[in-house]
């Protein structure tokens, strides 16, 4: 009897079922890799096998992943990790000084001079001072102590142990956590599996998705009848919405945080992500220490990075970081406990963020080449960003705010009420039956707004801006094409 | 209002601080020591307390570090100096990859050709057992999959809670994983006098004992055993499965020293081979989840995290809610599941890599054969000291009788009997062994545990520096050699 007959046979005898299972984890949801991701893998497989459709290929702009887009590997930082994998190869005169200096100090800092060991759990020592040393530079100076840095499996796993370490309480005195509406749905999904309690404040989708004080105000007062908030998250550059928020924004937000004792955990995985003139990434620790000692010594502050955004792109590595700012001695303790059961991120990853932060300097080899591929990629996204925003804006019933940065466009799009009645009745969100219809008819994948939150009673989409220029017109004009029948068809 | 401990999550502050990593801060702490000239009597802290062979001086894989340094940086497939098979090896996995990037996401559950590649493994291994790929789930690590594990077995808010039945001794992160998870451990003793057997009155013992005190959903179970080093044979394995179908227990079978079975004439079979020839009223509907890691095969690539899980009789609908919890991870680090492909489908005799790739793995395994050996019979000669033979695996566990005095200065230091010796070891000899405690054993039984996946001259050196240690430390009791076993 194969395998396959067996799985998913009645029930008899069976201990874990749907029904005996932790039920909570039934409600979680990641709307990223949902039912469309597995329905654009089942149209994916139905093409090889020589179906018949209106497309020849799955555009899969559902999720940030560059390289899936064709965006290249930066050099440098292979061949400094091709050197980690394999230090024979630093006697190969194919790889240049500057690289091998790099992973010979990398390897210094691992076990056993690799990095098949395991490392300490927070990280390799070398590689945290290094991070502490880029963040210093970043903000002009602010001491950074490589004692405060986390070296985890992408950002995704530092989000998670960060609400792991701080949900307790019951019923009223449950923690709650302060997100965007839209967010990125690991935050919802995680507080969903952690039991934490989520409080939505909503950015302002016709001030170009800015945060507006008196909505945290508003959101927290609320909050407070039924939960005990102790965090607030907040995503800049923003997914999936893409804007920058300003220096007063941040102020405002820090300032907030302080009066209402509240932990700030900041999002800034796509921090060289910025395109829009006049925009520029302002980092919370540096505004936090520019605001001075009544802010600087008090206020609770996590920040987030990643290698897998960017102009690295380099997903696939899981590699991240989080630094924690003015944390209780006793709070970091426990925190440093917890990361120890998952024994250490990975090291592979952990070099790929030191190449990061260490990247080459004048005068190094592979400055140059270095220097301009990371302009053109960042240039490129740049482009495609403005190409989006101004393609969508000329599609009646669009209306999509500037890419100011990250790597998403978030259109708000209008539905028929037809339409929505139609997925309604069929219990799906109206946003959701619209990308699924797109995907069937165009092969183009996205996520819908529902996934992300939105207001009530509007609609939107997330679209990635990382397919190649050419790919990505036609898929703009694929989607103008699908949204002027759609329209027709529930007029 | 900042945050303070009574912030934190209650089961997080419950789980008590890891001996094992506390040692390992100190020893940090002793290394910067001796950076900076303290004197010592030892230059180098040794450290055995867990498995990380290349830390410890066993050296890493050559054809899998050439292959994945390809896979890094694919401009080596045109390099002529590199051979053959590596080069296409590397391609393949390439090609696997979403985007042929190493450095693109994968499906969250693993890249499709390398949980095909390991459904081949598995079918292999139990002589034509059917596996299907959908139902094996790549993480990063077995502690990671396991994690995920709990997730689902763990009872729902308001329920009764949920408990597993854990080994006595268990792998000393276990403790923290299931508390995390909020899942009751209830033991069931392993018989060190039979060399770590499982033992069937035991397991209903503790059958009873769970029910009494939370809604016993599964039962974990090492083979071979970590730490103990004891492998089943297929009678007991088949005891074990007849017990869970009986008491409707899901099995959670860490195999993932599978690898490494080095007791002579020992033969390790996979609880899913015995379960398939069980025949269907054990192969229809008992279910399991086995473990395997990239970790703790001959190559001992711990740094780049990957393992997996194989569900076995798992509805496809709860399947479909494992992957929205690995979801969350996005996915598993690719250098890792890479790897595991490497680990499982090893060069073949017509190719040039075959040579070295084999010569390499063998002597890894004889050198941790030899240790394992030497350490028991070292062991087993020091006073008061009782080591059973650990034919898998990487760890011995020597039991260590100890003074009354010393469990009295251990008790006014508030830490366990075995602790303190451990403590005084690592300061007095600069060696570091994990305490048996860290592994369940309490209540008057003290052991240690030595990893024994090291370097033979790296094992000798923390041998010879332990016997001083021990021969000294119980010299230094008025009892002498004569030592009261509570």
């Amino acid at each position: 009897m194969s395998q396959k007959e067996v799985n998913g046979s009645s029930h008899r005898g069976k201990v874990l079922t749907l029904e005996t299972m932790n039920q909570n984890v039934r409600q979680v949801e990641y709307a990223v890799r949902g039912p469309m991701v597995l329905r654009a893998v089942q149209i994916e497989e139905e093409l090889k096998k020589g179906v018949k459709k209106p497309f020849t290929e799955v555009i899969k702009a559902n999720v940030g992943d560059a390289h899936a887009m064709g965006q290249k590997p930066i050099t440098f930082i292979r061949q400094v990790l091709a050197l980690c994998a394999y230090p024979a190869l630093l006697e190969d005169d194919k790889f240049p000084e500057d690289a091998k200096l790099r992973a010979r100090r990398i390897l210094d800092g691992c076990g056993g001079q690799s990095i098949g060991a395991y490392s300490a759990s927070q990280g390799v020592e070398c590689i945290r001072k290094d991070v502490a040393s880029y963040i210093e530079k970043r903000d002009g100076g602010i001491p950074s102590n490589h004692e405060n840095i986390y070296l985890s499996t992408g950002a995704s796993d530092a989000i998670v142990t960060m609400l792991k370490l701080l949900i307790c309480g019951e019923g009223r005195t449950r923690t709650g956590v302060m997100i965007s509406i839209p967010q990125y749905p690991l935050y919802s999904a995680a507080l969903t599996e952690l039991q934490g309690v989520q409080i939505n404040y909503y950015l302002d989708e016709d001030k170009c998705w800015g945060l507006d004080v008196g909505e945290l105000r508003r959101s927290l007062t609320a909050a407070r009848e039924h939960c005990n908030p102790r965090a607030l998250c907040i995503i800049n550059p923003g997914n999936p919405t893409g804007q920058v928020q300003s220096r007063q924004c941040i102020e405002d937000v820090i300032r907030f945080a302080k009066e209402e004792g509240l932990l700030l955990m900041a999002d800034e995985v796509y921090q060289d992500n910025v395109y829009a003139e006049g925009c520029v990434f302002h980092s919370f620790k540096k505004v936090l220490f520019e605001m001075g000692p009544e802010f600087s010594s008090v206020v609770e502050l996590v920040s987030f990075h990643s290698t897998s955004k960017c102009y690295m792109g380099e997903c696939g590595f899981r590699g991240g970081y989080m630094e924690v700012v003015n944390l209780d001695p006793e709070v970091k303790a426990q925190l440093t406990k917890l990361v120890s059961v998952r024994l250490c991120s990975p090291v592979s990853g952990q070099a790929l963020m030191d190449v990061v932060v260490n990247p080459p300097q004048p005068g190094e080899p592979s400055y140059a080449t270095f220097t301009q591929e990371r302009a053109a990629v960042l240039a490129d996204l740049a482009e495609k960003a403005k190409l989006t925003e101004e393609s969508f804006n000329n599609v009646p019933g669009f209306h999509c705010n500037p890419v100011q940065g990250a790597m998403y466009t978030f259109p708000r799009i209008t539905i028929p009420q037809k339409a929505i009645d139609q997925a309604k009745a069929a219990g799906q969100a109206p946003d959701q039956m619209y990308c699924m219809k797109l995907l069937e008819t165009t092969g183009i994948c996205l996520v819908p707004g529902s996934g992300f939150g939105q207001r009530e009673g509007t609609f939107h989409f997330r679209m990635t801006i990382l397919p190649p220029k050419e790919k990505l017109k036609y898929v703009l004009e694929k989607i103008a094409e699908f949204n002027a029948q759609f329209l027709q068809d529930y007029s | 209002m900042r945050t303070t401990l009574l912030d934190v999550n209650p089961r997080l502050k419950a789980i008590g601080e890891s001996p094992c990593n506390a040692l390992r801060a100190r020893a940090l702490h002793i290394t910067q020591e001796l950076a900076q000239g303290v004197p010592k009597t030892f230059s180098r802290v040794v450290d055995l307390c867990s498995f990380d062979p290349q830390r410890e001086g066993v050296p890493p894989n050559t054809f899998l570090q050439q292959v994945l340094a390809v896979c890094l940086y694919p401009e080596l497939l045109s390099d002529e100096k590199c051979a053959l098979d590596v080069r296409q090896r590397a391609r393949r996995l390439i090609q696997s990859c979403e985007g042929s990037s190493v450095g693109c996401y994968t499906p969250s559950s693993g890249l499709v050709y390398i949980q095909h590649r390991i459904a081949e493994f598995i079918t292999r291994r139990d002589a034509g057992v059917p596996t299907d790929a959908h139902s094996i789930f790549i993480c990063s690590g077995f502690w990671r999959t396991l994690t995920m594990m709990t997730k689902l077995l763990s009872s729902s808010e308001g329920e009764p809670q949920n408990g597993v039945l854990v080994p006595l001794p268990y792998p000393h992160t276990l403790a923290m994983v299931l508390g995390l998870a909020g899942i009751r451990s209830v033991p069931y003793r392993l018989r060190e006098d039979a060399g770590w057997a499982m033992d069937l009155e035991e397991l209903q013992r503790a059958i009873r004992t769970a029910r009494g005190c939370c809604r016993p959903m599964a039962i974990f179970i090492s083979n071979p055993g970590n730490p103990t080093g004891h492998v089943q044979n297929r009678k007991s394995i088949e005891e074990v499965i007849k017990f869970a179908a009986a008491e409707k227990l899901f099995l959670l079978v860490n195999e993932v020293d599978q690898h490494s079975v080095h007791g002579s004439g020992i033969q390790w079979v996979s609880y899913k081979k015995v379960l398939f020839d069980m025949g269907p009223k054990y192969w229809d509907r008992v279910q399991m989840a086995s473990f395997h890691s990239l970790s703790n095969g001959l190559m001992g690539e711990c740094g780049l995290r990957a393992g997996y899980m194989e569900l076995v009789n798992v509805d496809k609908e709860v399947m479909i809610f494992a992957e929205t919890l690995v979801n969350m991870d996005i996915s598993s680090p690719v250098p890792g599941q890479l790897a595991l492909d490497i680990l499982l489908n090893p060069p073949q005799p017509s190719e040039p890599s075959y040579d070295l790739y084999t010569q390499e793995i063998l002597t890894n395994l004889a050198t941790l054969t030899e240790n394992a050996l030497r350490a028991q019979d070292f062991l087993n000669s020091l006073p008061g000291m009782s080591c059973q033979p650990a034919v898998g695996g990487f760890y011995v566990y020597p039991r260590v009788d100890l003074p009354a005095e010393v469990l009295e200065r251990a008790k006014a230091a508030g830490v366990e009997a075995d602790v303190l010796y451990c403590q005084e070891l690592l300061e007095e000899q600069g060696v570091c062994v994990g305490a048996g405690s860290e592994n369940g054993n309490t209540g008057g039984e003290y052991h240690l545990r030595l990893c024994v996946g090291v370097s033979s001259v790296v094992l000798e050196e923390a041998l010879e520096r332990l016997s001083a240690f021990h021969l000294r430390f119980l010299d230094s009791y008025s009892c002498g050699p004569h030592l009261e076993t509570p």
